[in-house]
């Protein structure tokens, strides 16, 4: 039976209200509430799922990051995944390490299947996973909003512009999640003292070899353009006449 | 001197729109040259769309069976290979873009920048972060092939008509998988604009309240002869489908005019309307957040409302 890869990245909270440091020279995350990326609560959810169903028979969820990304893998464990994996490093890491980092763990662990988050909402570049697939040599069935395993293959509902794509893909593959695959379940108070014997495995970055030569620099940060504010209409009439006033209509 | 590769994206045999914006975006880097890269079963018609796209150089086919549908697994390898001797390779950054261009990089070898919303150099390119909220200036390494995606939204398609391409088939020689198949495209079939390039986009949110009730924001678009769309919460609760969603995971458009009916405005909503000529708000709620962007802003019941403003328009 499969093992699941799940990829658990931490992130500024969706509610946080982000603000460019005045200098330019990033945003501030100083005091600022960090929580799971919700596409990887979602992949989690997905893995979970899968195991319940006993189509898999070990969730390990997986964080790139700096040391106290330990608390944050707990929280994985406390919705249920068996172990986690933490590659420590002090570097920001891009979608292209992070991807030649999963590949080496991939290696190690062979999994049957590895779901990952089709964006993270700090850098939302929405690459790691195609990447890691590319570099894998393996399927990719990104923006998943079914998977179905049976066989061998997964059948996957894709999210796209057009409308649902259905794509079939031999295992191992990589899925990436949209937000429709699930709603995530709810941490209960016994599940994080269950997480708290769970193991933790810890790897440095620097120890597994990858090449992470080749990235962008950001030399910039900016607010984005504000709009400026507009007026408010008292009813219907004169919304239409200032929308034929601006010849919308 | 940079060469610019754009990967172009069709459906049914037709160039999507979104090329043409990549191509501008591939102007902006005044290259010596932009070829335009079709792949598909049947390329002819797609190809001399292409060739028409002001600003390309040549447009090169790769006409194989492999090729009917866009799958990322089949077609990274093909862009990999006709990558060779191009200083950039841009795709659009639609749901098609999105699923192939991290695969080609990664088979480069190289970093991808997604969502270009300017050219500040040939290396050098403004993108979003955090929905929207951050605006970065990122530069590529220049020993290395550039793989980009074009935010669509920010770039105006490039005209068509008077361009004059050439039209050559390519081949490349890659092995292709055979462990990813298309089984099926469920297309909401819709006689409205395309959401992605319509104008006017007329748009629903929870406040709507219910899939029956959606009719009256349908009604309201054929009536201004615009694209519909909505706010996650109204696909999440089934009022429309999944490809009607505006937003940071959604679409981001920007029509000349966009119209938030019983939408808050939640910030990853805003993040798919950003650059809209016009912005009008209808909500009950006079603190709604989406009054903070809106050009124009009507409090009431949007039952009420929207007859009225169908009526005011004659
Ligand atoms: C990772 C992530 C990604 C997301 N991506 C997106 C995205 O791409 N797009 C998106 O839209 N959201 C997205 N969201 C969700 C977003 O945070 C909001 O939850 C969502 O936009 C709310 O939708 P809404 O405005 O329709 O609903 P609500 O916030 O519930 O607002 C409904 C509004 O309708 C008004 N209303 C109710 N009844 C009436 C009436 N009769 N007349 C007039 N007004 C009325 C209310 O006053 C209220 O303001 C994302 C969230 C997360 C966490
Ligand atoms: N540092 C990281 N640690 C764990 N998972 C990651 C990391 N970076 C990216 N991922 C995974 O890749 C997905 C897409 O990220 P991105 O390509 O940065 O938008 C995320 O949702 C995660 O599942």
């Amino acid at each position: 039976m499969m093992k699941i890869l799940v990829g658990y990245k931490r992130v500024v909270d969706y509610n946080v209200r982000i603000q460019v440091k005045p200098d330019g020279t990033g945003v501030v995350t100083d005091g600022v509430k960090l929580s799971a990326n919700p596409f990887d609560d979602i992949a989690l959810e997905e893995a979970l799922r899968l195991r319940e169903k006993g189509l898999a028979e070990e969730v390990v969820v997986v964080g790139i990051g700096p040391s106290d990304l330990t608390a944050h893998l707990r929280n994985g464990l406390a919705m249920g995944a068996n172990r986690a994996i933490h590659v420590v490093t002090a570097d920001a890491v891009q979608p292209l390490t992070a991807a030649r980092t999963l590949l080496k763990l991939v290696e190690k662990e062979q999994p049957g299947l590895v779901i990952l988050g089709k964006q993270a909402i700090d850098d939302d570049a929405n690459q790691t996973g195609q990447m890691l697939a590319a570099l894998w040599d393996r399927p990719q069935a990104t923006f998943a909003s079914k998977v179905e395993i049976a066989d061998g293959k997964a059948t996957v509902t894709r999210e796209v512009d057009a409308g649902l794509e259905v794509i079939s893909v031999d295992l191992p593959a990589v899925v990436t999640s949209d937000l429709r695959l699930n709603e995530p379940r709810f941490i209960k108070l016994p599940d994080i003292m269950k997480a708290k014997s769970k193991p933790i495995d810890l790897i440095e970055l620097a120890t597994l070899g990858v090449d992470s030569g080749d990235h962008l620099k950001t030399t910039h940060y900016a607010a984005p353009a504000k709009r400026s504010k507009g007026v408010m209409v008292k009813d219907a009439a004169e919304l239409v006449a200032a929308l034929k006033q601006k010849g919308l209509l | 001197m940079s060469k610019i590769l754009v990967i172009a994206e069709h459906l049914d045999g037709k160039l999507n729109p979104s090329t043409a914006r990549a191509v501008s975006a591939a102007a902006a880097v005044k290259p010596e040259a932009i070829d335009v890269l079709v792949l598909a079963a049947q390329a002819d018609a797609i190809a001399a769309e292409a060739a028409k796209i002001e600003g390309v150089s040549r447009v090169l086919t790769v006409a194989r069976a492999e090729n009917a549908h866009p799958l990322a697994a089949v077609l990274a390898p093909q862009i990999a290979k006709a990558a060779a001797g191009y200083t950039h390779v841009f795709g659009p950054s639609t749901t098609f873009g999105k699923d192939v261009m991290p695969r080609v990089a990664a088979l480069l070898g190289t970093a991808q920048v997604s969502d270009v919303m300017s050219v500040e150099g040939s290396h050098s390119f403004k993108r979003p972060i955090y929905a929207g909220n951050a605006i970065v200036t990122v530069e590529a390494e220049p020993s290395h092939v550039v793989v980009a995606t074009i935010r669509t939204a920010s770039w105006p398609a490039a005209a068509s008509g008077n361009g004059n391409a050439s039209v050559e088939a390519l081949s490349v020689d890659a092995a292709l998988p055979s462990h990813t198949r298309f089984v099926e495209l469920r297309q909401g079939k819709s006689d409205r604009p395309d959401l992605q390039s319509a104008s006017k986009v007329v748009s629903g949110g929870r406040g709507v309240g219910s899939k029956e009730n959606f009719e009256i924001i349908y009604k309201l678009a054929d009536k201004l002869g615009a694209g519909v769309g909505a706010s996650r919460a109204a696909v999440d609760a089934g009022y429309v489908p999944s490809d009607l969603q505006v937003g940071q995971t959604g679409k981001i458009i920007a029509p000349e005019l966009y119209m938030a009916i019983g939408i808050s405005g939640a910030i990853q909503h805003l993040t798919g309307i950003k650059d809209a000529g016009t912005i009008v708000a209808i909500n009950k709620d006079g603190e709604a957040p989406i009054f903070e962007v809106a050009d124009i802003g009507l409090v009431g019941d949007l039952f009420k409302l929207l007859p009225e403003i169908e009526q005011a328009i004659g």
